[in-house]
């Protein structure tokens, strides 16, 4: 499966991964060469078989509903990039 | 050419739990910014969701409360994309398998016409936080995130595109609202953003069997704005198609200011949101058992209770509408007619008086200073001729500034009816002598100078005379 | 000291030979000395270790003591640990310092345990050679020009080179297994759902599990019976009680049958590495075991479904790192897309980008059935595989890795030519069953692993088979030159 430079374009942006001109020549090539290797499941029938979500087969257990964690926001926004007013800043976003 | 509106809504109703649907963080409205957002909710590396069982409950009352289909089995999925109030940078939902299948409501319109309205699925999900457009932050340019609301548990209610007209999708909103709060899963709060529509909206040529290209209305937040919104989009929709153009699927948001939909100013394609299923959560099992608990807790619906209201109390289907339309205004109702034995009764003076002096002091049923035992007390002292139905508004008046239940108030102010026919006859003897020419003018014909004649009674009596036998006497006395 | 078991260090700490502060000085020292030559740890923690061992030595003196009070181990720095840094080997993380603890940590340390540090690894655990992290390639003791393989190359080649008693690790496609088969010590990587995911950065959510480090069943037992149990804060943790892993050690294991899948013997497996691994097969036999051909037909295909997997759960585990909250951001972002995209970028290695890359693309619309649909669905023939041989027999072995340990550069540049070291640890994530990693005889000084893999929950049969090898072998005591 090959994929070209539009390819590995839509993929960074959906990703939000920045890459230069030449980092998409060899990201196309790279990831390409991965789908070759990955292309080897169709190697195999699978129509009548149930994907495996988990590998136990469990169900979701449930929690009370208890509110009972505190307020820790100081400790939580000691290592953060930018904040004030206790809001963490972003660049301007326009909706 | 001939044209059909076709509308679906996507209704997202906070439900009403204690804490978030993955977190034990509170969901509190209104607390200062991310105080109440834990490291789940703020998605640091190394955290993992566990579901909240109650929101588990709420969603499957909320499915039996629409004849909906329970999933026996229903799957997390993630919503993959990149926004600031998205800690994760996913929002954990529901995807091919929803908690909730395909249900029913029925609308009433003003018309008195009787609409039933598919739901086609309900699914759990999780609320991202808040961006705030603030430019005082940091001196401009900022945006500011709060996270407080990032995790607090969501209902998505979709529609069925079965509403033909923006009248139909009120009506549908408000039914869906008034259910959600009758069955007590939500508070259904607008304002605080607990309850949230967004309306697909799209238009065909009658007879059409294939839908257009619809636009997705966002960011309405009142009913009222619901119906211009979708009825200008409608109209913009024809005109474009009409003049020959082609209706672009996007996001619009309508201006209430401008009374307007406008495009959303985005530079994206429609987002690919990769849904998988999450794999830090396990498939939800419901049993019959369960459901069978959740149903049999179910309290009795709008519409069963208006039903009864009508049929067991004889109560007319507009008062029956009303009375049912909030499940704390049928309760009260319900007791000031029991304990009064009174509905009609009951029911124009619960519809009149009361709700008149809520309003008025702006003022919800549960903070009523006369509860519905006080209420019950008044109607009974009209019910057996203590006081006429004029004095007992005074009555009211005086126990809604907390005066004492209507016995006390009725003997404090001494506003005991007046059914002695012998004092009322003397009253009237004495009008009579003293107003020859109305006696006169009522004898030779004038029928409306009776009310002159009431009035004045009523007036020497300060208002206790017991109106029937004022009416019978006059009547009488007068007779030429 | 550091030749002992834990089991000698327990005995020697509570008969006063030595205490857990001088203990724990020793392995700090040797870390001075030595790991500059390895790189095998990204931070220590000299301050918090003496400590730790200070009220280890309390605990002791108190007669309180429990199995590892007092024993110095080292984290792999994925799991997080309140107060100092774990950085996952990544830029994106070289600042980030968790404000709790994993469930590992936290048990470990009620254990009684005396943490050193946090090992180096492949970034956000991607990668079999340890070569991908940001602080610098791990080197292999045996030979400090080859790999320690990976990703949890740190842990394991300082349990190699003796600069702490045991180490955690995590084996999402062979993470534990692979580099302890490489550096000649024993790892085990339980049943998913064994040990608690709280608090391990995750990579690929369905197939991340922690596991252990140690240079033997017996010393990797004490660890995995504080780890191992139901956690509430995961919904993937098992509610399956945990047995006594120490007292299972010496169960006879006479009629043990082993499989043996033809799959794992054939082409692509260095002829000197099989031979090495059957001649520890006729050990088993020795000790009464009995050996059958099995197939695990599906398996091949263990490597190309573990690529559409992994990547997809890992570009959506990794959405989080966006440079808002925590971690690296980038420089006067002109945008919230320039935010992201230069952050992620500048905080990102080659090989993370390119899995959130691959990840990204198979769960994108128009491909999530060819791809991702379809790897889960033969994800499930790959367990169904496994659980038919589980009727003929008690544990299936092989090798762990296709060679020794190669050249450190040596694949860097084919990265489908470094997945291939995976090839016969990925089918055991896959299905989430227990595997085993332990050494046997080293084929021209580099040592080789024995892979034994176990049915659900069977931790306490591996472990219980490994130690009867080590018994009876002595490659499990072989120490690197310049690290004895």
């Amino acid at each position: 499966m090959s994929l070209d430079r539009s390819d590995v374009e839509k993929i960074a942006h959906l990703a939000r991964l920045a890459i230069s001109p030449d980092q998409t020549e060899r990201y196309a090539a790279e990831l390409s060469n991965i789908l070759d290797l990955v292309a080897q499941m169709d190697s195999v029938n699978t129509d009548d078989v149930e994907p495996m979500a988990h590998p136990l087969h469990m169900v979701q257990r449930l929690r009370p509903d208890q509110a009972t964690e505190p307020d820790r926001r100081a400790e939580y926004q000691a290592g953060a990039p930018l904040t004030e007013g206790g809001l963490y800043l972003v660049p301007k976003v326009i909706e | 050419m001939q044209w059909e509106t076709v509308i679906g809504l996507e209704i997202h109703t906070q439900l009403a739990t204690q804490s978030k649907i993955f977190s034990a963080a509170p969901t509190a409205f209104g607390a200062e910014p991310n105080t109440q957002a834990c490291a789940i909710d703020l998605g640091l590396p190394g955290v993992l969701p566990v579901l909240n069982a109650e929101v588990v409950r709420l969603a499957v009352r909320f499915g039996t409360a629409i004849d909906a289909e329970i999933a026996p089995r229903s799957v997390f999925a993630r919503k993959n994309y990149f926004y600031p109030d998205l800690p994760k940078g996913y929002q954990i939902s529901q995807y091919e398998l929803p908690i909730v299948g395909r249900g029913q409501v029925e609308i009433v319109l003003d018309d008195g016409t009787v609409k039933t309205i598919g739901v086609t699925r309900a699914h759990l999900e999780e609320d991202a936080g808040k961006s705030l457009h603030d430019d005082s932050l940091l001196g401009g340019g900022h945006t500011g995130v709060d996270l407080n609301r990032a995790g607090t548990p969501l209902l998505e209610i979709v529609s069925e595109p079965d509403m033909r007209s923006p009248e139909e999708a009120v009506a549908y909103a408000r039914k869906i609202h008034q259910l959600v709060r009758y069955i007590g899963i939500s508070d259904g709060n607008m304002q605080e953003g607990s309850f949230r529509v967004d309306a697909n909206v799209s238009v065909r040529p009658l007879g059409s069997d294939t839908f257009g290209t619809r636009t997705e209305i966002k960011n309405v937040n009142s009913f009222r704005f619901l119906e211009r919104a979708i009825a200008f989009e409608v109209e913009r929709q024809i005109d474009l198609l009409e003049d020959g153009g082609r209706v672009i699927q996007e996001t619009r948001l309508y201006d209430a200011a401008n009374d307007e939909t406008r495009s959303m100013r985005t530079k994206e394609e429609a987002n690919d949101y990769r849904y998988f299923p999450d794999p830090d959560l396990l498939p939800v099992e419901i049993d019959a058992a369960f459901i069978e608990r959740v149903t049999a807790d179910l309290p009795e619906l709008p519409d069963a209770k208006r039903a009864r209201f009508r049929d067991d109390f004889g109560l007319s289907e507009y008062d029956a509408n009303l009375l049912s339309s909030s499940r704390v205004l049928a309760d009260y109702f319900e007791a000031v007619a029991r304990a009064s034995g009174e509905p009609k009764l009951a029911a124009n003076w619960v519809s009149g008086e009361l709700m008149a002096a809520l309003n008025k002091a702006g003022l919800e049923i549960e903070a009523s200073p006369v509860d519905a035992e006080g209420l019950a007390g008044l109607i009974a002292r009209i019910k057996d001729g203590t006081i006429s139905g004029k004095i007992a508004k005074q009555v009211f008046e005086a126990m809604w500034l907390g005066e004492g239940d209507a016995d006390q108030v009725i003997e404090q102010k001494g506003l005991k009816q007046i059914t002695d026919s012998g004092a009322i006859e003397s009253m009237i003897d004495e009008i009579i002598a003293a107003n020859p020419v109305q006696v006169e003018q009522y004898r030779a014909g004038k029928e409306k100078v009776f009310g002159f004649f009431v009035g004045q009674v009523m007036k020497a009596s300060a208002g206790k005379a017991n109106p029937q036998q004022v009416n019978a006497i006059l009547k009488d006395k007068l007779r030429p | 000291m550091q030749n002992k078991s834990i089991a000698e260090l327990a005995a020697d700490l509570r008969l006063r030979k030595y205490s857990s502060t001088e203990l724990t000085r020793h392995y700090l020292d040797r870390i001075a000395r030595l790991d500059p030559r390895l790189n095998s740890f990204i931070t220590v923690d000299a301050e918090a270790a003496l400590a730790a061992a200070a009220r280890a030595d309390e605990a002791l003196a108190r007669d309180e003591g429990r199995p590892l009070t007092g024993i110095p181990i080292a984290h792999k720095d994925i799991f997080c640990t309140k107060g100092v840094r774990t950085s996952c080997a990544s830029r994106m993380l070289d600042d980030f310092v968790a404000p709790y603890d994993a469930t590992v940590v936290e048990r470990l340390a009620a254990a009684g345990a005396v943490m050193l540090g946090k090992t180096n690894m492949d970034e956000f655990a991607m990668g079999s050679s340890n070569e991908t992290s940001y602080y610098g390639p791990v080197a292999n003791p045996w030979d400090t020009s080859r790999v320690p393989g990976g990703s949890s190359g740190g842990s394991a080649a300082a349990v190699a080179a003796r600069l702490c008693a045991a180490a955690t690790g995590t084996d999402t496609g062979g993470s534990i297994r692979q580099p302890a088969a490489l550096c000649g010590i024993t790892g085990i990587k339980p049943t998913y759902g064994r040990c608690s995911r709280w608090g391990m950065i995750a990579f690929a959510s369905s197939l991340d599990q922690a596991g252990v480090m140690a240079r033997s069943a017996a010393d990797a037992a004490f660890l995995l019976d504080e780890m191992a149990g139901f956690d509430e804060r995961d919904s993937t943790s098992a509610e399956v009680p945990v047995p006594d892993y120490v007292d299972a050690l010496d169960n006879d294991i006479s009629g043990l049958r082993i499989g043996l899948p033809k799959e794992f013997f054939g082409e692509g497996l260095d002829p000197r590495v099989g031979a090495a691994i059957e001649a520890a097969i006729r050990e088993y036999e020795k000790l009464g075991a009995e050996i059958r051909e099995i197939s695990l037909p599906n398996s091949p295909l263990s490597v190309p479904v573990y690529y559409v997997v992994a990547p997809a759960e890992c570009s959506s585990n990794l959405a989080r790192f966006d440079g808002v909250r925590y971690g690296h951001r980038c420089a006067d972002p002109a945008d919230l897309e320039d935010l992201y995209t230069r952050s992620r970028a500048e905080g990102f290695g080659a090989e993370v980008q390119r899995r959130v890359m691959i990840g990204t693309y198979v769960l994108s619309a128009g491909y999530y059935d060819a791809y991702y649909l379809k790897a889960q669905k033969i994800r499930q023939l790959i367990a169904d595989d496994f659980k038919r041989a589980f009727e003929e027999v008690d544990v299936i072995m092989g090798p762990t890795t296709p060679s020794t340990a190669f050249a450190l550069g040596d694949k860097m540049d084919d990265p489908v030519a470094m997945y291939l070291n995976d090839i016969y640890t990925i089918a055991t994530n896959l299905a989430g069953l227990p595997g085993m990693s332990i050494p046997v005889e080293p084929v021209e000084g580099m040592p080789v692993g024995l892979q034994l893999i176990g049915n659900y929950f069977d931790e306490a049969r591996l472990l219980n088979i490994a130690h009867r090898y080590q018994h009876l072998t002595h490659w499990h005591q072989a120490a690197p030159a310049g690290f004895e």
